[in-house]
This record gives structure tokens, C-alpha cells and sequence, in this order.
């Protein structure tokens, strides 16, 4: 009862516990913070708007994205991931979202910012239904804790429209 | 180190009842391990509860070791959800997230492309020959917690087999000299 291999295995089995009761304490910690953030995104420019040879309408646009989540940041949080979509219907589709931007906050001095910069992936319909449509941008975040539950919740801003035609 | 002799005291003397009984002891431990994760599967509602991450392709978030602890709902599959998917004809399940959705109005099935996070480019070349989305039916469930390091253990006994014949034995060993 008091030999190596029981004492070993008594203070593995132990540890492993309350390491796992530690990690779950932290997670439930992270429903405690106060979140408070807030956004704005402006469409500096339409680059161009065209139609691709196999039929999709395809824009580029140059985006304004301004943002203040510092308050989703705790002690149990390792980065954020914060994205910009636009999300629209056609008459095919009753949702379409489409990933503009994206990028990986890990620390919390950096959640505050002011970027100008041109869609990082390709707008791209599936047919040719965007001139003159009326979208929403959404600036998404996803909280990637140290351990633990993830948090992922988002601001919706409406009002954009592009032009009624190619150019 | 007296307890080698010990050991080898105890395996001189081993009876057949008692050993017997240690069988019945080490099968109930296999079949309650069974038992809790099958009822896993059945509380998240995917048929792998628990993923270790391979690759560097999420990082920094997800780094190689980390396991993901996945659900799936019946509820619909929007842009930013981190997936875990298996491609037609292939085994390994990836862990990517959504960056577009194209929603079907009359049939509500979904047109899915995902990306790594740490990936120059969507993952449009994983996908097979000629898909050029992902369905419902491909995606096996949503992460929605994390916790790191513990899947080295898994990564070590799948990329260095003898680790794991070398634990069997010890445990083995252990099993058969204990003395209750």
C-alpha cells in the first residue's frame, strides 16, 4: 500500500485532477467579464465591379475598419479573431456571408485599431446578382481562451449597397 | 530497488482465481471507458467528441497537441464557426474555419469554404478533384472548447508505436504483481 508504484500513481491521478478542476474554473471565469465592444466600417471606395468569365459577379472594395475590443480580453483569453463578412440574399440564396478580411489580435494593446485596406479574399457571387444589392457588413469576433470555452459573438452594420452597374 | 524482487516474488505465486479476478477488474475498466464514450457521443452529438490538433495550419491559436472538444446542433453553419471535416475518401479529419456560406433558399443546404488561419490561401486544393465546396454532410462538428497540450500524449503513441506497446507492458506488468 505504501509502495513507490502506488504513491506515484495516487499523486499522477491527483494532480491530473485538480488540473482539470483548475481548467474548468478558468473557463467559467470568462463568463464573468463585461464585454463592451464597438465597431464602425466605412466603404472607402469601390475598386472596380465586374463579371468573371464564367458567369460570377466579382467587387473589390477598399474598406475603413474601426474597432475597439479591447474589453473581450481576459486573463484566460490567448488571441481573438476578429473578421469582417458581408452578408446579402439573392434569389437563389436565402444567406450568402463571405469572408472580406481577417485578422489575429493576440494581444489585448492591439484590439484597438484603425486599418485601411482592400478586401484580403476575393467577393465573389455564385451567379450574378450583386449589382445594385443592398448588403450588411458584420465585423465578427471569436475568443480563443488558454483553456476552455470559446466565445464567439458579433456586431451587424447594414446600409451598404453597391452600384447599379459594372465598372 | 527491492521491488524487483518483489515483482518476480508475486509472479511465482499467482493463482488462477486471482487471476481471473484481475481480468474481470481490468475488462469492467475497458467497458466503463467504452460506456462514457459512446454516451459522449451521444451529449455532443458528433461521432468524435474530442479531436487532437495535427497540424500548424490554426496556429497560433490551435498549436500541434492542443484538443479541441467538439459539438454538432442541428443549427446552420455560418461564416466564422471553427469546423472539423473529413474529405470524401479520406480519413483524417481537418479542423478549419468557415469563411463563406452560400445558403440554398428552397432546400436549406448549405455551400461551405473554409481556411486555416494560419493559411496563405482557402482550402479549396484539399477538397477533391472538382469540389469546390463543402456540404453539411461532410462536416462532422463545431469546435467550441480548447484545451492544450493534452493530445501529445495520442500524437507520441500513434508516431512512435514501440511508446505505446512499452506503456501496455508496464501497465500489463502492473496489473498481474499487484497484490489486490
Amino acid at each position: 500500500m505504501h509502495s513507490f508504484g502506488y504513491r506515484a500513481n495516487a499523486l499522477l491521478t491527483f494532480a491530473v485532477t485538480i488540473l482539470a478542476f483548475i481548467c474548468a474554473i478558468a473557463s467559467f471565469s470568462d463568463n464573468f467579464s463585461n464585454q463592451t465592444p464597438s465597431a464602425q466600417i466605412q466603404i472607402l471606395n469601390i475598386n472596380w465591379f465586374q463579371k468573371q468569365p464564367h458567369g460570377n459577379d466579382e467587387v473589390s472594395l477598399t474598406l475603413n475598419i474601426t474597432a475597439d475590443l479591447q474589453s473581450l480580453f481576459t486573463w484566460n483569453t490567448k488571441q481573438v479573431f476578429a473578421f469582417v463578412a458581408a452578408e446579402y440574399e439573392t434569389s437563389k440564396n436565402s444567406l450568402n456571408q463571405v469572408s472580406l478580411w481577417d485578422a489575429i489580435i493576440p494581444e489585448k494593446e492591439e484590439a484597438n485599431f484603425w486599418i485601411q485596406i482592400s478586401n484580403k479574399y476575393r467577393f465573389i457571387d455564385q451567379g450574378h446578382n450583386l449589382r445594385g444589392k443592398d448588403f450588411n457588413l458584420t465585423l465578427h469576433w471569436h475568443v480563443m481562451p488558454k483553456t476552455g470555452k470559446m466565445f464567439a459573438d458579433k456586431i451587424v452594420m447594414s446600409g451598404y449597397r453597391l452600384p447599379n452597374a459594372y465598372r | 530497488m527491492g521491488w524487483i524482487g518483489e515483482t518476480v516474488d508475486s509472479i511465482k505465486s499467482i493463482k488462477i482465481r486471482q487471476l481471473l479476478t484481475q481480468a474481470v477488474t481490468l475488462g469492467m475498466i475497458v467497458t466503463s471507458a467504452l460506456i462514457i464514450w459512446k454516451a459522449m457521443m451521444c451529449v455532443t452529438g458528433t461521432e468524435s467528441p474530442v479531436v487532437v490538433v495535427l497540424s500548424g495550419s490554426m496556429e497560433p491559436g490551435f498549436q500541434r497537441g492542443d484538443i479541441l472538444l467538439l459539438r454538432m446542433t442541428k443549427d446552420p453553419i455560418r461564416t466564422g464557426e471553427i469546423v472539423v471535416f473529413k474529405i470524401d475518401g479520406r480519413d483524417i479529419p481537418i479542423v478549419h474555419r468557415v469563411i463563406e456560406v452560400h445558403e440554398r433558399k428552397t432546400t436549406g443546404k448549405v455551400d461551405v469554404l473554409t481556411k486555416g488561419d494560419n493559411n496563405d490561401v482557402d482550402d479549396i486544393d484539399l477538397y477533391a478533384d472538382g469540389q469546390m465546396w463543402l456540404h453539411r454532410h461532410h462536416i462532422m462538428g463545431r469546435a467550441v472548447g480548447f484545451l492544450p497540450y493534452v493530445g501529445w500524449v495520442t500524437i507520441i503513441m500513434t508516431e512512435k508505436p514501440i511508446i505505446k506497446y512499452i506503456l501496455i507492458g508496464a501497465m500489463g506488468l502492473l496489473v498481474i504483481t499487484s497484490k489486490d
